[in-house]
């Protein structure tokens, strides 16, 4: 046990150069933004000395390491800036948000994984059938699909022609009041408060954004489940199971199914980073409320306070959710070291 | 193998050439894709002279029409004809995409090869600002650097290229590091070539094969990302041809039902990202049957 503490001690040591560097990138991007902040900061009325002054108590006059220790300081406080057209802290903002965006990718996944780990299973063992053709037509045509092009199709076609779903307008219809806030999950929170009519409007205006982005994540967890399970299933142990004479069953779900699922598990990792990204695409197609739809209105008026801490967020949540993801692998497989 | 076998199957596999006809004929699909690939090239060099409609004419007394014999595709809300800009939002697109994975081919072997060869501190170095940039989630990351450096063309090709320098970088330096200590890098190095000259000439040139493929998926993917990046406001301005823009606008017309807007040029970029990677895959059957899935 004590050699699995370590190992994970290890994992978590790996992860501090990659967020030392996100956070100089990030402080970088900061840095080449266009425009003076002082001169921001001063208004339009200033002159030439309260400008120096004002890039004094910014620190901005200081060389750019210690700008940068100032900029570390700042995030450790949790201070991200104060956005300019909401007016309230970057990170107040993204708090708010981010629940509407995990709800959505969330939801995403879970629909994905439920049609892509099935089939491919389905095709890994009916190699050259319907369903091995099928799931690959789905493939190829899942990664050449842009989101937002996907989003807009499903709008038409379940909104306008068949008139099923809501108004592709953010998470809850006007009519409905939204529930009170515990996780920010609606889906979670009307639950808990009971409130099933809610509870329902949240999930009709989260079917057809989450379908959108669970068929952009089909395609690589289809893959990967085939390849795995056509890899498990080819090997020594599954032929000694067989040859032991256990079920079929028992072959498949209890001796290949559960190997093929480690590399599905990583799949999932680097799918979730996609999604996070493909997320920004969706959000603003559905109008939906997210940490996603917030950086593109900031961007689009050149908030970039916003924009910054935003693109910090995402990389340090994908950071973690990496790092948990590897641990996680380490404590299912025993022969899998860390190094 | 029997005395009989060699002659048969050697002939086929003999020449490159040959080899790629065997393949080709054998994959009607890469075929298809070769054949798309003329077809959007065709697009980018004389769509503009081809095209019935110039692209930015407006006309508001045909706004908003249906397609027809007249506009194949139909007008957009001030009159424009969407097929006339979807064909010339092609040489647009594809030259951001290609001059970003280009850019990132150029930098990203450089950076391998160095890596590669000599190993040591400059790999951890390269290795760990790859991890860096792969820590971001990469359109995120497209986006900051466009709001960093400004809302242009020429930086959504930089912001681009960037994110897709690590894919190209470790490829080449896992390609060079296993043949940096071979027979005939060592011959070559005897035989009194410089460290650079037989890493240029000698070891770099073996990883252009699955390189190629690298660049035939990731053009697919460039354009998704330019487009996504356009779509969401940046870089390519308005009246411009361009198809994620054109979808960004048809957007607003979709939920009343004037569908051609939006459905036509992201149809366009569909079959743009999919004629991409059906020619990846089959690249990759041509250079390495053995991934073939």
């Amino acid at each position: 046990m004590a050699a699995r503490s370590k190992m994970i001690l290890g994992r978590v040591a790996q992860a501090i150069p990659v967020v030392i560097g996100v956070v100089v990138i990030s402080f970088l991007l900061t840095r080449a933004l266009p425009g003076d902040p002082a001169a921001y900061f001063a208004g339009p009325a200033a002159d030439e000395a309260s400008i120096a002054e004002i890039r004094e108590t910014l620190g901005l006059d200081k060389p750019l390491v210690q700008q940068f220790f100032y900029y570390v300081g700042d995030l450790i406080r949790g201070d991200l800036g104060t956005s300019l057209t909401t007016g309230q802290a970057v990170l107040t903002d993204l708090g708010a948000r981010l629940p509407a965006s995990l709800e959505l990718t969330l939801v995403a996944l879970l629909l994905s994984c439920a049609i892509a780990i099935p089939l491919g299973v389905l095709a890994a063992t009916r190699p050259g059938t319907w369903v091995d053709h099928l799931c690959r037509v789905l493939v190829t045509a899942g990664v050449s699909m842009p989101t937002f092009f996907t989003g807009i199709l499903l709008i038409y076609i379940f909104y306008y022609l068949a008139g099923l779903a809501p108004s592709p307008l953010g998470r809850l219809d006007f009519i409905y009041l939204s529930p009170p806030r515990v996780t920010g999950f609606y889906l979670i929170d009307a639950a808990l408060a009971g409130d099933w009519e809610t509870w329902l409007g949240a999930l009709k205006q989260l079917i057809l954004p989450a379908t959108t982005l669970a068929l952009f994540t089909l395609a690589p967890i289809a893959r990967m489940t085939r390849a795995a399970m056509l890899s498990a299933l080819s090997s020594d142990f599954i032929r000694t199971a067989r040859a032991a004479g256990l079920s079929d069953r028992k072959v498949l779900f209890g001796y290949a199914f559960r190997n093929a699922l480690l590399p599905v598990v990583t799949t999932l990792g680097m799918v979730f980073s996609f999604t996070l990204g493909a997320n920004v695409l969706v959000e603003k197609v559905f109008a939906w409320p997210g940490i996603g739809s917030y950086a593109v209105e900031a961007l689009v008026v050149s908030d970039y306070a916003a924009v910054q801490g935003f693109v910090l967020a995402m990389a340090l949540l994908f950071v973690a959710l990496n790092l948990v993801i590897d641990i996680a692998y380490a404590l299912i497989d025993p022969r899998i070291g860390l190094n | 193998m029997t005395a009989s076998t060699p002659d048969t199957t050697r002939r086929k596999g003999d020449t490159t050439l040959g080899h790629i006809v065997y393949v080709l004929r054998d994959n009607p699909v890469t075929m298809l894709a070769f054949a798309m690939l003329a077809f959007f090239l065709g697009c980018a060099f004389f769509g503009p002279a081809l095209v019935p409609y110039d692209p930015l004419a407006t006309n508001a007394a045909r706004a908003l029409e249906a397609p027809s014999w007249d506009h194949w595709f139909g007008t957009d809300n001030v009159g424009r004809d969407v097929f006339s800009r979807v064909i010339v939002a092609t040489r647009l697109d594809l030259t951001i995409s290609v001059a970003a994975v280009a850019l990132s081919f150029v930098i990203g072997s450089t950076l391998g090869s160095i890596a590669g060869y000599w190993g040591g501190w400059l790999d951890a170095v390269l290795n760990r600002c790859l991890d860096t940039i792969m820590a971001f989630p990469l359109f995120v990351l497209a986006m900051g650097v466009v709001a960093a450096l400004g809302n242009t063309v020429e930086n959504i090709i930089y912001a681009t290229a960037i994110i897709n320098i690590p894919f190209y970088a470790r490829l080449v330096r896992a390609e060079v590091n296993i043949r940096r200590h071979s027979g005939f890098a060592q011959a070559a190095k005897l035989a009194g070539n410089s460290d650079l000259r037989v890493l240029a000439v000698h070891i770099f040139p073996n990883s252009l094969p699955p390189m190629m493929v690298q660049v035939s998926l990731n053009l697919g993917w460039a354009i998704l990302n330019a487009a996504g990046l356009s779509f969401i406001g940046l870089g390519v301005a308005p009246p411009t041809p361009e198809w994620g823009i054109m979808v960004a606008e048809g957007a607003n017309f979709i939920v009343s039902g004037e569908w051609w807007l939006a459905v036509f040029p992201g149809l366009w970029l569909m079959l743009a990202v999919f004629t991409f990677n059906l020619l990846g895959d089959g690249l990759r059957d041509i250079v390495d049957p053995r991934k073939r899935t």
